[in-house]
């Protein structure tokens, strides 16, 4: 094979919102994933390059990007599956998150809707109580266990055209951790919760498009966990048992 | 709840009810214009009957119901019109439509 050929032609996007891509030519390797190809950049090319990333292995959510035009998980996405076979590679920062410098974008917004769509635990027990029991087959926990292995990467938030197009729409992950927590037999605040997911901005914003559960690289499906609120504020507001 | 759980449901509902209305109406229309009847010979069967007061009067108030609130969805996500001067117009919208509707209603049937 030519040089070529052995060679992969990435263009990155450098700067803030009003940056430009920068051209680079990086060898190609056998199995090399996209954040491979990102590290080599920096190491070998451009130290100035920012990028995040943390395990490698797919657990901690931080080396989100944008892929040849699609929000991807780069250290589990091989550069063969995301140019299809071409050498050129395009990598930008996650759409619809401001962007701090180059592929590393302020995550703020993203944690601040979780937070508005009351993501967290409101334990109703202490210490000195006996363990919560839980039976891991019954349909509300096996809801819970379906939607609960997000790992908050914001690939899900960048894929989804209402997010992008409406600033207030709390967005896909947000809205699948609420599912988690109003399907948690432990959560002490279902109600809360439920009533958080469907204030304004809330599931009922969603129009269904299923980006959320076609992009999300730990293959949950957010979108029928929204569908799943907006089920349950309904029976809520016939007066039905949330 | 939260105003728009009532809307998605209000949304919803009058969908139901617009769904098979529509069809019936369409029916309706393209059988009236191939069967050749007047404005006139529709108008003398249709003066004085309950039946289509009440039909033409429940698609109104479906249609009242339902064409604001997708109006709404459009305003404030086309054009990034939220608080509460959209509910206030939208209101005023609908209260357009349901006026407008029975008085065409009101003139078709004379009930």
């Amino acid at each position: 094979m030519s040089d070529t050929e052995n060679t992969l032609q990435v263009r990155v996007w450098r700067g803030g919102e009003d940056g430009k891509f920068q051209a680079f030519a990086v060898p190609r390797r056998e199995h090399q994933t996209v954040l491979d190809v990102v590290t080599y950049i920096q190491r070998e090319l451009d130290p100035t390059l920012a990028y995040r990333f943390a395990c490698r292995v797919g657990m901690c959510g931080s080396c989100g990007m944008t892929v040849n035009g699609r929000p991807r998980w780069t250290c589990r996405t091989h550069v063969d599956t995301a140019t299809g076979g071409s050498d050129v590679l395009e990598l930008e920062p996650l759409r619809s998150l401001p962007v701090i410098r180059d592929l590393a974008t302020d995550m703020t917004p993203f944690f601040e809707k979780w937070q508005k769509a009351q993501g967290r635990a409101t334990g109703t027990r202490s210490r000195a109580d006996d363990t919560h029991r839980v039976d891991p087959a019954s349909p509300r926990r096996q809801a819970a266990d379906a939607a609960i292995e997000c790992i908050n990467c914001g690939v899900c938030y960048a894929a989804c055209d209402v997010v992008a197009s409406d600033p207030d729409y709390l967005g896909p992950a947000a809205l699948n951790r609420a599912w988690t927590l109003v399907n948690d037999d432990r959560e002490g605040d279902r109600k809360g919760v439920l009533a958080a997911a469907t204030a304004g901005g809330g599931c009922h914003s969603c129009h269904s498009h299923g980006s959320c559960t076609e992009h999300c690289p730990v293959e949950l499906n957010p979108s029928a966990g929204v569908a799943g609120l907006k089920r349950l504020s309904l029976l809520a507001m016939v007066g039905g048992k949330v | 709840m939260p105003l728009p759980a009532i809307l998605f449901l209000a949304q919803r509902a009058s969908a139901l009810v617009l769904a098979p209305l529509v069809l019936i109406h369409l029916g309706l229309a393209i059988y009236a214009i191939h069967g050749g009847l007047t404005a006139a010979e529709i108008l003398s069967r249709t003066q004085g009957s309950l039946g289509w007061s009440l039909f033409y009067g429940l698609f109104v108030a479906a249609a009242a119901v339902h064409a604001p609130i997708g109006l709404r969805n459009v305003l404030r996500e086309w054009l990034g019109w939220k608080g509460v001067g959209v509910n206030v117009v939208l209101a005023a919208f609908g209260v357009l439509l349901l006026l407008l509707g029975f008085r065409a209603v009101s003139a078709l049937t004379g009930v």
